[in-house]
């Protein structure tokens, strides 16, 4: 009787074990490969035996990896503060507030979301250079606000909306402004809110390549997943693996950090974007 | 943006107010605060999105925006002499397509099976599990750009550490050129692709098992229904709204699918995306017009598609409490 439960138990946990590897031997494999130097680099190995970090050295000294870095994380930050700001605004309107227009407001919100970035990419152009925008990093913040805004929208409203109504009403009958209902009242009971959509929209900006390939010029306004893109060396068989792999390793390990810390919460705000409504 | 100066207060005692009074004023509120977003979206996304499709009607090139000329349907179709032009009538216009709804069904598919399975292990209580949905969640993590040249280092024909595990296992006899080779070139995407979007598809429908209630798996556990039929029976229902909202948001990002393609088949023509083949003809060929055109029917094919398949999945998206 006791051996079926050990067995099906036994193919439960391979189960898993083989679910981690699946996701994680990628990132491991490049990490290994990023402290290879020389003939090491190519040959296969399973686990690590060299721990060079000259790949980490060159990648700087070769480009200006860091300034992309210092890019990247400007476009991120400005565009997440821009996009809490704008959205938490709306999103007390679209969930506290009746108002005729709502759910088609609401819907067009949504829509936007759902169309490819690639459908709008001549009028941005034309409309980035035409405010002086292009090749610089202003001009990614405002094109990213595109894809990160009806997220925010949507996800904040969702929150919002399961905010008690007594909140409110004492304040309103009490005369306080709608400005600070929302300041006082609402964003403080947001805060772990704010923190997932934030994190959310972080990672879609800090990630983005489309615009950030077509709407800047020079290495030094580029940002890092253009940077990696675009490593190579003298030709098709040259490309410098070491290098590639030590940036994909550096771009990478700040979101799965983040990740790992606030994986609960993130859960939390994807099904809310996707899976609410 | 600072937020709207006419939002300031106004301290009035609010019973002295009728309570139409007060509705008016919220609503006048409400559309205060929302005029900013309104203003920023119709800058980023309506205005770009009417001129791209008033370039697809003009013979605009990128260095000559501010020249572009109308010139009605041409980037369309048009005919000249016996044959047919324009964007219709391009086959590597339409093998874009068949490529990219190609790699969308199959990859989405494949996608939702597998994330069905991981979700149903993570559903489990055992040790450790935050962990392991932890490191699920680490492919989806990772910028596609930069799992695209980590799958491209682990393919690669020679010194690819997946021909090595392949080749000792025996179950090759000589090493393959993954991204090379017309044959398997889709094939290889897909699979990156599965690889990186399945821990999101898995996460969203464990959300959605861990809403379902106990009672009713309990019911069925002690009258001796077999696992699998209440898999089908009660739970494949119950999760199927959940499933079917996944399952659009994936479709519409693989069909918009641009990063991963670019960087680990740069030139396989068996891998043009509708997004390569209009950015192609946009910047590289600086046919704004004719890419602006391809834009603009990508743009209706989803949206047609969004449509069907909202229609007969009677998929509720976003519908307001």
């Amino acid at each position: 009787m006791s051996r079926a439960p050990t067995v099906s138990a036994l193919g439960f946990h391979l189960a898993v074990l083989a679910i981690v590897l699946y996701a994680v031997f990628p990132f491991y494999y490049a990490v290994i490969t990023s402290l290879k130097t020389g003939s090491a680099l190519f040959r296969v190995d399973y686990f690590p035996f060299s721990w060079d970090l000259h790949n980490y050295v060159t990648l700087f000294q070769q480009q200006p990896f860091g300034r992309n870095i210092l890019n990247s994380v400007t476009v991120a930050v400005l565009v997440v503060v821009v996009s809490l700001l704008l959205s938490a605004l709306a999103a007390y309107s679209l969930s506290r507030v009746a108002f005729r227009g709502r759910g088609l407001l609401l819907g067009t919100i949504l829509t936007v979301s759902m169309f490819p970035q690639v459908a709008v990419l001549s009028g941005m152009f034309e409309l980035i250079r035409a405010l002086g925008l292009y090749n610089n990093l202003l001009g990614l913040v405002f094109a990213y606000l595109i894809f990160t805004l009806p997220f925010t929208v949507w996800v904040l409203t969702t929150f919002m909306r399961e905010l008690p109504k007594e909140l409110e009403e004492a304040a309103i009958l009490d005369g306080v402004s709608p400005w600070t209902i929302v300041t006082r009242i609402f964003l403080p009971l947001l805060w772990p809110a704010m923190v997932t959509t934030g994190l959310l929209a972080f990672i879609q900006a800090w990630n983005e390549f489309l615009f950030a390939l077509t709407f800047t010029l020079t290495d030094d306004q580029r940002t890092v997943p253009v940077a990696i893109a675009l490593i190579s060396g003298g030709s098709r068989y040259e490309l410098p693996w070491g290098n590639i792999m030590a940036a994909s390793v550096l771009v990478t390990v700040p979101v799965v950090v983040l990740v790992l810390i606030f994986q609960r919460r993130i859960i939390a705000g994807l099904t809310a974007g996707a899976l609410k409504g | 943006m600072t937020p709207h100066p006419g939002a300031a207060p106004q301290r009035q005692p609010a019973s002295r107010q009728s309570p139409s009074e007060l509705t008016r004023r919220r609503t006048h509120t409400a559309w205060l605060f929302l005029a900013p977003l309104l203003a920023v979206m119709l800058s980023v996304a309506v205005w770009p999105l009417l001129r791209s499709i008033w370039f697809s009607f003009t013979d605009a090139e990128l260095s000559l925006l501010g020249e572009a000329g109308f010139i009605g349907l041409e980037n369309y179709l048009v005919r000249d002499g016996d044959a047919w032009y324009g964007i219709l009538a391009d086959p590597q216009w339409w093998a874009a397509v068949w490529n990219t709804v190609h790699f969308a069904v199959v990859s989405v598919s494949i996608e939702t099976l597998l994330g069905l399975g991981v979700a149903l292990v993570l559903n489990k209580t055992f040790r450790a599990r935050g962990l392991v949905r932890a490191a699920v969640l680490i492919p989806w993590a990772i910028p596609t750009v930069v799992s695209a040249q980590i799958w491209g280092w682990m393919l690669h024909d020679q010194y690819g550490i997946l021909n090595d595990l392949l080749l000792r296992l025996g179950l090759i006899d000589q090493a393959i050129a993954w991204t090379a080779d017309p044959d398997r070139v889709m094939t290889v995407v897909i699979l990156v692709d599965v690889w990186k979007t399945t821990p999101f598809m898995a996460l969203l429908i464990l959300a959605a098992l861990q809403l379902l209630p106990r009672d009713c798996y309990e019911a069925a556990r002690v009258d001796g229904i077999h696992p699998l039929r209440v898999f089908t029976r009660v739970t494949l229902p119950l999760i199927r709204p959940a499933l079917m909202v996944a399952v659009i948001f994936r479709l519409l990002d693989a069909l918009r699918m641009f990063d991963l393609v670019y960087v680990l088949t740069p030139n396989a023509e068996d891998t043009t995306m509708m997004s390569t083949f209009a950015r192609q003809q946009l910047v590289d060929f600086q046919q704004v017009g004719y890419g602006s055109a391809a834009t603009t029917m990508m743009f209706c094919l989803i949206a047609l598609l969004t449509m069907v398949y909202i229609t007969l999945g009677r998929v509720r998206l976003g519908a307001t409490p």
